[in-house]
């Protein structure tokens, strides 16, 4: 972190998890040294330990109950607000993206603002996906038969590796705006603008557990978010190649519903469609009686 | 038919119970209107395409060879052979009688009907023409069909029907009552019929087809049972839809639970579109599979008919037979 | 069942219309060839326990001829294809099934056990109408919500389970060809036949060679399949544990994946349900097919208040059932489909004893020769019975009681399993909060065991993922074209 402008030593902010909508630091006491694209040191990040990701599907799985319940319409609310909330970090993400990503401030700005518009473009779909996944179905009988997606559970990302707040931000909203809660592992190498996303998050309106954010060694974490019984979908778009067939397999234990990454980090400038947040609905079917 | 028939089904038709106050536990505080309303709507109610559904299964029962004969022995010996018409003459009803005594004449082997019904007014000759043949002389009467006119008219047709010699009576619900909640005026209503019957079989007409859901159907069973009723019966034949599979499994429920509950067994009869042998199997299975074995009998279980008594008959010749007959092998009366 | 006064005459359908073949190739490429190396094995009846036919063992060698056939019809013919004559294809299809309809209802129940009247009013309809519905797709996938131009994925390896060995080969064949992928069936070791007259189909409608292979076999056959590398897409329906296993065996390999699994389903009855209704849907929910349905409503859930009405209704009900010879029209439950599942019920029906439920089931003359189970009614259920939490397969009862909704719902969701769900009440409001709340892929409000082609169909957790039927059913055998 620079000098300040008028002269002065900063106060240095102390990258902690985000679990809850609190931010504790490791249980294991942890952490490990994040450094720039050219190798020059950041900041010392927490390195969550299993206890943590534990504790974050614990706090994931008791915010559900809250974040699927509450209307579609008030998703999109909080969604907005987080989107606020981001906008107005634009300059503090700006230089984190920056250092993190061996960018300049400029091209590292656009990458701000195409987050900030992808994270509107999710929020508007909180009311609308129903309409667009869902139907009455015709069936040939006296029956009213309808569909309509439903949030998977507690979703496990493993976040992507390079683009350290477009790609979060392009894997987080999806999961979140169907109602499904998400446990993240932020890039090991380029944390820190996770971290200031979950200072995004617990300033707005977000429940605290929708979104858990660690930070720390990936392939000590992402087995554990795997095979985690109580994890219902998993995320594995930054999860090392060679890593993740193995975790693929460690998902099948309670029949996780595995989004795989592809051979290269996908290009995040690119529109994005419904798929993301089609991989963790749940289409549930009703049917009833039409009769007197 | 068959074999072991339950005992009641040795008379070929019902002994009216005596007239106690069967009631009893089921109804609630004394029978205000309220109380009946609340009990009625308390009943579990019906979903019409699941009873729709049982009703269209138990119609695919494939019924052949010996179940067939036993099931049109049992279904000649069930039929209220009827002429309700405003065209009936002496001599409608003569041919009527003879037909009920003896429905196949080339065949002795075939048991007579349970009753012949028919209006009022004719129940004095049909007594003569029934004789001592054990077919009973069922009347239709306070005012069949509509049932529009004082109760002071509806119970003198009771009445004159008694005084003439029927054995059983048929009276019609106040529907307009019913539909418009006032469910007492019904009970009262079959409470004075059952009075007037002075021990004649009182079977109860709810006419479905006006009470229009199986919920209303259900209630209005409760209620006839619950004053007295010794059949619930669908229909007068002059409403359309009469008689239906599903109609008759709920009333075929609603006595069973009231058998349950009571301990009293009240019959149903179905009348009204049942024109075919097929149809009247059908109605035997639902009877058989809903209300059980205990039903299957003509002081439980009747079908109001007039052309079905042929197609029965013919039905079964071929089943004797081997080959199809031909209706001319059966007298029109 | 208790001997009525008025005893049903045998009305048996007749098997002439069948005409069964001793023996019974692989169909690959369009052509009947035989096994090479596997040999042959057989198919019986499990009502009587009589061979019905012989047929071939797929080894790892056929399976990659069935493999390769498919792949060339699907860079070929098939895959150059104009939706349009896809859609044409898939109708011949649906045609000739209606048109072989008895044949194959009676040919089922030869080789499943299930009651002719099930098979020939549920199964084969069923499957003519899945094979109508997706053909109509063929031409319209720009309208399915999966982009402007979504592309099949290639050859798909499907495997199927011998419940409903018609019904669930046209729930796999009828979405993956009008997508515009080519096929390689395995149906299940116990019930081949239909598959096989289903390639006769094929046949008859001039399907191009290759476009639809079927190879019969054990176990090994399917796991053969679905390791094959030339198949790009995997869709199977059976146990939960197999259906782990395959999950793992594609970890890493790139292939797409649906899984229909197991269930547990609950079935909850309301004080204020349409009693007779609900007992109705109770006696479809677990006693149709034997019980032998992956959304089987095997735990009815009570309300205290009218547990012993229901209860009581129920047993009345339930002692009207007829099992028998399946191929009585008026059979209402059949064999249990083999040696092996029947000693599964035996012994999880003898832990609902061993720890402490009470276990009723009505009198019942059972035959003496073929596997039978009689319906089974447990009654003092708790959640941790084994009866309670294990998928039973069969025509056995679970029934635990409750006091509220949301105890109601709290018991029902605690599961690992989520495909399917029953709610009994007439109380429209309470039918839809507990249907929302119900973690299920199906939900039956005031019904039970409903299908329909348009009507999506598959499970929450370990009940598997991806749905078939409808729309959704089509996005197991495509490729978004956008992002």
């Amino acid at each position: 972190m620079p000098e300040r402008p008028g002269g002065g030593l900063p106060v240095r902010k102390t990258y902690k998890l985000f679990i809850g909508g609190t931010f504790p630091r490791s249980e294991s006491g942890r952490s490990y040294p994040v450094t720039s694209e050219d190798g020059a040191f950041l900041a010392n990040a927490a390195m969550a330990s299993k206890k943590d990701l534990r504790d974050a599907v614990v706090s994931a799985r008791r915010a559900l109950g809250t974040w699927w319940g509450a209307t579609a319409y008030n998703r999109g609310q909080v969604l907005y607000r987080v989107a606020e909330m981001l906008e107005g970090r634009r300059s503090q993400l700006g230089d984190e993206v920056a250092a993190a990503e061996g960018l300049g401030r400029r091209a590292a700005l656009r990458l701000v603002d195409l987050a900030v518009d992808r994270w509107v473009w999710y929020a508007g779909w909180a009311d609308k996906l129903a309409q667009v996944a869902g139907g009455v179905n015709p069936v040939a009988g006296p029956y009213a038969n309808y569909s309509l997606p439903e949030p998977t559970g507690v979703v496990g990302v493993v976040a992507p590796r390079a683009s350290s707040l477009l790609g979060l931000v392009s894997v987080v909203a999806p999961v979140i705006v169907s109602g499904n809660t998400a446990v993240v592992l932020a890039s090991e190498t380029r944390p820190l603008p996770a971290v200031t996303m979950g200072e995004v998050l617990g300033t707005s309106d977000l429940p605290g557990g929708v979104v858990n954010l660690l930070t720390g060694r990936t392939s000590e974490l992402a087995p554990v978010l795997a095979s985690h019984r109580d994890v219902d979908g998993l995320d594995l778009v930054g999860a090392e190649p060679d890593e993740a067939a193995g975790l693929e397999m460690a998902a099948a234990g309670n029949v996780k519903r595995v989004l795989r990454p592809g051979p290269v980090e996908p290009d995040w400038g690119r529109p994005p469609a419904l798929r993301r947040m089609l991989a963790f609905v749940e289409t549930k079917t009703v049917w009833h009686p039409v009769g007197i | 038919m068959g074999s072991g028939a339950s005992p009641a089904s040795v008379a070929t038709h019902a002994v009216a119970p005596a007239a106690t106050d069967r009631r009893g536990p089921v109804l609630v505080g004394g029978g205000s209107e309220e109380s009946l309303r609340r009990f009625l709507h308390g009943l579990p109610g019906v979903d019409q395409v699941g009873a729709e559904a049982r009703a269209a299964r138990l119609a695919a029962r494939s019924i052949k060879r010996e179940a067939k004969l036993a099931a049109l022995d049992l279904a000649v010996r069930c039929v209220d052979l009827t002429t309700l018409e405003g065209a009936d003459t002496p001599g409608k009803v003569r041919a009527l009688c003879a037909k009920a005594r003896r429905p196949d004449p080339s065949d002795p082997a075939v048991s007579p009907v349970a009753a012949v019904c028919i209006y009022p007014d004719l129940v004095g000759l049909a007594r003569q023409q029934v004789g001592s043949s054990g077919v009973a002389v069922a009347s239709v009467a306070t005012a069949f069909p509509s049932g529009r006119a004082s109760l002071r008219v509806k119970l003198a047709d009771v009445e004159e029907a008694v005084a003439a010699g029927a054995d059983e009576v048929d009276m019609v619900i106040d529907r307009a009552a019913f539909l418009a909640g006032r469910y007492g005026k019904v009970r009262d209503e079959v409470v004075a019929v059952r009075e007037a019957c002075r021990g004649r079989v009182l079977k109860v007409i709810l006419e479905t087809g006006e009470l229009s859901t199986y919920d209303n159907v259900r209630r209005a069973s409760w209620l006839a049972m619950l004053a007295g009723a010794d059949f619930v019966k669908t229909s007068t034949g002059k409403v359309a839809p009469a008689a239906t599979l599903p109609v008759a499994l709920v009333m075929l429920q609603a006595a069973r639970d009231f058998a349950s509950a009571t301990g009293h067994q009240v019959g149903v009869k179905v009348a009204g579109g049942v024109r075919t042998a097929k149809d009247a199997i059908r109605y035997l299975v639902v009877v058989n599979e809903v209300a059980g074995p205990a039903w299957l009998s003509p002081g439980a279980f009747r079908i109001g008919a007039s052309s079905l008594l042929n197609d029965l008959l013919m039905q079964r010749a071929t089943q004797l037979g081997g080959a199809y007959a031909g209706p001319d092998d059966f007298t029109l009366d | 069942m208790e001997l009525t006064a008025w005893t049903y005459s045998p009305a048996p359908e007749s098997r002439q219309v069948v005409s069964l073949r001793p023996s019974y190739g692989l169909f690959v490429d369009g052509e009947f060839v035989a096994p090479r190396g596997g040999g042959f094995f057989p198919t019986v009846n499990p009502a009587t326990e009589e061979t019905l036919a012989e047929v071939a063992l797929a080894g790892p060698e056929d399976v990659d001829r069935a493999v390769g056939a498919a792949r060339r019809a699907y860079e070929g013919r098939w895959g150059r294809m104009r939706g349009t004559e896809r859609a044409k294809y898939v109708y011949r299809l649906a045609r000739l099934i209606q048109e072989r309809a008895r044949e194959l209802a009676v040919l089922e129940t030869l080789d499943n056990g299930k009651p002719i009247r099930e098979a020939r009013d549920i199964d084969v309809p069923l499957a003519a109408a899945h094979f109508f519905y997706y053909a109509g797709w063929a031409d319209k996938l720009e309208y399915a919500g999966l982009g402007p131009s979504p592309r099949p994925l290639g050859v798909a390896g499907q495997v199927v389970p011998w419940n409903f060995p018609l019904l669930m080969a046209a729930w796999k064949l009828a979405p993956a060809l009008a997508a515009g992928n080519t096929c390689v069936l395995k149906p299940a070791e116990t019930t081949p036949l239909s598959a096989l007259v289903l390639a006769e189909i094929c046949q008859q409608a001039e399907l191009p060679p290759g476009v639809v292979n079927v190879v019969t076999g054990p176990g090994s056959t399917g796991a053969a399949v679905v390791s094959h590398p030339g198949v790009d897409k995997v869709a199977f329906t059976g146990s939960t544990e197999v259906g782990k296993g395959i999950q793992r065996a594609l970890a890493g390999t790139g292939k797409r994946l649906t899984l229909e699994l197991g269930g547990k389903a609950a079935n909850i009855v309301f004080d204020d349900a349409p009693l007779d209704q609900a007992v109705e849907g109770i006696v479809d929910g677990i006693f149709f097919n034997q019980g032998h349905v992956c959304c089987a409503g095997s735990r009815l859930l009570v309300q205290e208040a009218v547990a012993e009405a229901v209860l009581d209704r129920l047993k009345q009900r339930v002692e009207t059932l007829r099992l028998g010879d399946p191929l009585d029209k008026n059979t209402d439950i059949g064999a249990i489909n083999s040696a092996a599942q029947l000693a599964k019920i035996e012994e999880l029906a003898a832990s609902g004893e061993a720890e402490g439920a009470e276990r009723w089931s009505p009198p019942c003359a059972v035959p003496e020769r073929g596997y039978w189970f009689p319906p089974t009614i447990f009654t003092g259920v708790s959640q941790s019975h084994r009866i309670a939490r294990e998928e039973i397969f069969g025509p056995v009862l679970s029934v635990l009681t409750f006091r509220t909704p949301a105890e109601a719902v709290a018991k029902a969701n605690n599961t690992p399993y989520g495909l399917s769900a029953g709610v009994w009440t007439e109380k429209g409001s309470r039918a839809q909060w507990v249907a929302r709340h119900l973690r299920a892929g199906v939900v039956w409000a005031n019904t039970f065991n409903r299908f329909d082609p348009a009507s999506p169909f598959g499970g929450y957790q370990e009940s598997g993922f991806g749905r078939e039927g409808g729309r959704h059913g089509l996005e197991a055998y495509l490729e978004a074209g956008d992002a």
